[in-house]
């Protein structure tokens, strides 16, 4: 799945020609075929990947070695081996995923894997007793596993520096944007980021989280400028505040996507001029910030002039008809916000379609949009109003990100997908600093308030799960996703900073490693005296006969009847018949069939099965 | 030097680890301070390996490769106490041990019984550079038998022997050392191709006997003594429902043959003399003749029966071991 296509064809290959040997019983293939095979293998990869060292290479390497190793298997030596490597591949696979049913995965394998180790040293045992065995190991390995994954001291990695190809291939926003470029919007429900307010979420109209600022455009693609940064915002937040949790899935980019506008950020954040927060490096795990937003800051008060130089540059002569209307509209304003009013109500009064699949536009996008085809998405809108906004010139600019978002009823987190992406504008005027505006609620004011399934028309072709009728899917999809993010949050977020909270809250806080090791070593110790109580523990073996005499004796003994120590089967059933002599027969059938079970060749399970019902049959008032 | 040096710690360890003395009393008992548990060579390259995934995991802060990594070193220490547990509770006696000639391999048996209700999968017993591989049924006794080649006359005893497990995944290996009392007799090896039986001092009245009745002719029937061999048991007749019988050869009758070490040739060295020993005195049993065996400073009485020819043997093996006679 995650090896190039060739590898999975020749390791698929393998491992037929192996079933095959098996099958057929025949030796292994020479070892000189096996040397020429493996080098071939080796320049192969060597080729496709043009290095050996690395994360990709190495994975693919490790499953062709496997299906070699395989193939020339003989002795108890080899199997190991072939365990082992198996093994590491079952690492490998973590590097691309760590989800719930790929650990569900790897815990079958480790089960199988384990019972291979039993089945070598112990081939006499039955294929259900070997996997019980391994089963039973797994079970008493998972409190140690326990103590260690809590207790050992966690590093943050990477020790040394991590090979290039590390965090390929990873989806997410792009800084540049090309409205009608794409005839359909990707509409993936992958997660974006997770987010929990510590108080009440804010509307969903709301919730812009701030993405790439484009400025620079050049007629056809919105692209990002450098923005300075600093340690401290731009701006002075102040107004009402937001806390939340935000936990971002690795995008391999800096921005954190923040609600507008970030004031505080842990771990610590970097601010830049367009004001997006900023992790210091690529995010390429998934991490969690505490941060906190102003949403009624003013900013960019005193914004420089060449910032608003750059946010009303057009290139000459794109986009005529589109420069025409602004200049129409914007003439005779006396301020820029009038402008603004003005651009608003022409566009609110345009008959604008929210779709997903628009046409595809010329080479004067936002005349094309505004005047022929007059339906888009998000991208349509936002370009084509800013285009008028600097045609009219008013400082504008696209701001893109994600919008809305959906809270999972089950455990109350926010869940922002890829489909939540969006691009809508900002304008600077003057006294209020840069304004949000967003031209999608012009013409799909749904799409904001309530999310993008009920902005389209009924019949557009939307993905099973956006789709409003299909409720218990998505019900089923938030229990899913709320499990997944509780494995997200605590398993796979344990970190060293998490180690430590766990130390604070067992009041062991400041002590460090030497109290985790300490508690480490308790905790490893206490295990182990248990599985050792457990191992000295002795059952007495039960012998079956033993045990349905037993009971008939007690049986007897409630109605008065007991038997003295001394007493043999056959005087003691003589006796019990005198006593009962309505059913004096099968009293004294039942004794002689003990004695007879008991001090004749081992009892068969059908006769001690034919005694046990007897004995159930009895009946005493 | 070094293999000296091994051998002496070794002989420490089992002076004060192992506490191995002489034979121990029946049964031996394998309770806790007895087993002890150590990684085999397959347990320390698995634990390489895991520590492999461990900094691959930490390089690329993988959380499950810790958890799977975890989960691997847990499972092999709850395979140790497994290892253990295999071990543990099971008792050991002494069992037959039939004897051989020597060059014959001799069948060591030791009784070991597994009280508890489980079975005691892929134990190996090991004694004297030999082992064997078997598993002890739940709530069963197994006799174990130890092929061991048997090198000189003599007492030969099973000595330092250890058993152990590497169940369940072969890499902990649990052992125990005990010295059980099982030892074997070793008879000298009968010479090939002896020449034949001596007639010796009495050789005048033998050849009488002989000329008269010739060799191995029916004579009669006789009470049966315990010491007659069962091949002149008269089957037929018990089988009948009559007494039990011992047939007389006549060839047999007046024979009195002595198998002496004196009359041997003077150029035989000792070895030699009792190979060629052995083989008249299983000769002679075969012939079902009346013999006598005299070795320097005893005689033994003029008999036949396995039991006479035994008791033979064993002098023959234990002649000149003074201190293994005991």
């Amino acid at each position: 799945m995650w090896l190039p296509g060739w590898i999975s064809v020749v390791c698929a290959l393998l491992l037929t020609w192996r079933g095959l040997l098996l099958w057929q019983g025949s030796r292994p293939p020479p070892r000189a075929l096996l040397l020429v095979i493996t080098l071939a293998l080796a320049v192969g990869v060597r080729i496709e990947f043009g290095h050996f060292f690395g994360k990709d290479p190495g994975v693919a390497l490790l499953a062709l070695l496997l299906g070699l190793k395989l193939l020339e298997t003989q002795a108890a030596r080899d199997i190991r081996a072939g365990v082992l490597l198996c093994l590491f591949l079952q690492l490998a696979i973590f590097f691309e995923d760590q989800s719930l049913p790929v650990a569900a995965l790897a815990l079958c394998g480790t089960l199988l894997a384990l019972g291979a180790l039993i089945a070598l040293v112990d081939p006499a045992a039955r294929l259900g007793a070997q996997l019980r065995g391994a089963a039973s190991l797994l079970a008493q390995g998972l409190p140690f596993m326990l103590a260690l994954f809590l207790l050992f001291p966690r590093i943050q990695g990477p020790l040394w520096g991590l090979p290039a190809d590390a965090f390929s291939a990873r989806t997410g926003l792009s800084d540049t944007m090309t409205p009608g470029s794409i005839s359909a919007l990707g509409t993936s429900p992958a997660i974006a980021f997770r987010v929990r307010f510590e108080g009440t979420p804010p509307a969903q109209n709301q919730r812009y989280w701030r993405g790439p600022v484009l400025t620079a455009y050049d007629g056809r693609t919105w692209r990002a400028r450098p923005a300075r940064e600093s340690d401290t915002p731009f701006y002075t937040p102040s107004g009402a505040r937001i806390d939340y949790a935000l936990t971002l899935e690795p995008h391999n980019q800096r921005w954190l996507l923040a609600l507008d506008y970030p004031g505080e950020a842990q771990p610590k954040a970097r601010y830049s001029h367009d004001f997006l927060a900023l992790s210091p490096r690529p995010v390429q795990t998934r991490t969690r910030f505490t941060l906190s937003a102003y949403p009624s800051t003013p900013t960019g008060l005193a914004e420089d002039a060449a910032t608003l130089a750059a946010a009303t540059r057009l290139p000459p002569g794109s986009n005529p008809r589109s420069a025409a209307l602004a200049a129409e509209l914007a003439a005779g304003t006396r301020s820029h916000a009038e402008t603004l009013a003005r651009v608003i109500a022409h566009l609110r009064a345009t008959p604008l379609r929210y779709t997903l699949q628009p046409p595809l536009l010329g080479s004067h996008p936002a005349d094309d949009f505004l005047f022929e085809t007059q339906s888009g998405f998000c991208e349509h809108f936002a370009s084509a109003f800013v285009v008028l906004m600097r045609a009219a010139g008013v400082p504008a600019r696209v701001v893109t990100g994600y919008q809305g978002g959906e809270i999972n009823p089950v455990d109350g987190y926010l869940v922002v997908r890829q489909s939540d992406a969006h691009a809508w504008a900002e304008v600077w005027l003057a006294g209020r600093g840069w304004v949000r505006v967003d031209p999608t609620a012009l013409a799909a004011p749904e799409r904001i308030d309530d999310g993008m399934a009920s902005a389209l028309a009924a019949d557009s072709a939307l993905p099973l799960l956006l789709r409003a009728d299909m409720r218990w899917l998505r019900d089923l999809r938030h229990q899913w996703e709320a499990v997944s993010n509780a494995w997200n949050q605590h398993v796979l977020g344990y970190n060293p900073e998490r180690q430590r909270e766990l130390l604070e809250r067992l009041g062991l806080s400041g002590r460090g490693i030497a109290a985790l090791v300490a508690l480490l070593a308790a905790a490893v110790l206490a295990i182990f005296l248990a599985l050792f109580a457990w191992a000295t523990w002795r059952r007495r073996p039960r012998d079956p006969l033993q045990k349905a005499w037993a009971r008939f004796c007690r049986k007897l003994g409630r109605a008065g009847l007991a038997r003295a120590r001394w007493e043999g089967p056959a005087d003691y059933g003589n006796r019990i018949a005198a006593a009962l002599p309505d059913q004096a027969q099968a009293l004294r059938e039942i004794c002689a069939t003990y004695a007879r079970l008991r001090y004749g060749p081992p009892c068969a399970a059908s006769a001690l099965r034919a005694l046990n019902k007897r004995i159930d049959g009895i009946r005493l008032q | 030097m070094p293999m000296a040096g091994t051998a002496a710690l070794r002989a420490a360890a089992d002076r004060w680890l192992f506490r191995v003395t002489g034979p121990e009393a029946a049964p031996i008992r394998l309770v806790q301070r007895r087993i002890f548990v150590l990684p085999t060579g397959a347990g320390i390259g698995f634990a390489c390996v895991l520590l492999v995934m461990l900094i691959a995991s930490i390089n690329y802060n993988l959380s499950l490769g810790h958890a799977l990594v975890f989960l691997l070193a847990g499972s092999a220490a709850a395979s140790m106490l497994h290892a253990f547990r295999n071990l543990f509770g099971l008792a050991i006696r002494p069992g037959r041990c039939a004897p051989v000639f020597c060059g014959d391999t001799v069948n060591f048996q030791v009784l070991v019984a597994n009280p508890h209700a489980r079975r005691r999968p892929a134990l190996r017993l090991s004694a004297l550079g030999q082992s064997v591989t078997f598993e002890a049924a739940a709530g069963d006794e197994t006799a174990v038998g130890l092929p061991c080649p048997s090198m000189r006359r003599g007492w030969l005893t099973m000595g330092r022997s250890v058993i152990e497990t590497r169940w369940p995944l072969g890499l902990i290996q649990a052992w125990s050392v005990f010295v059980p009392d099982v030892r074997c007799l070793v008879f000298p090896a009968p010479e090939p191709d002896p020449p034949a039986l001596p007639t010796g001092g009495d050789g005048a009245r033998e050849a009488r006997a002989r000329k008269g009745e010739g060799d191995d002719d029916f004579a009669g029937l006789r009470a049966h003594r315990t010491a007659d061999s069962p091949r002149h048991v008269a089957w037929k007749v018990l089988a009948r429902g009559g007494p039990m019988l011992t047939k007389q050869y006549a060839g047999a009758e007046g024979r009195e043959l002595v198998l002496d070490w004196d009359a041997l040739d003077p150029g035989l060295d000792t070895e030699s003399r009792l190979s060629r020993l052995c083989a008249w005195v299983l000769q002679a049993e075969a012939r079902g003749l009346r013999y006598a065996l005299a070795l320097p400073g005893m005689r033994s009485p003029c008999a036949t029966g396995s039991a006479h020819r035994d008791r033979c043997l064993e002098r023959l093996a234990l002649f000149a071991h003074a201190g293994d006679a005991a």
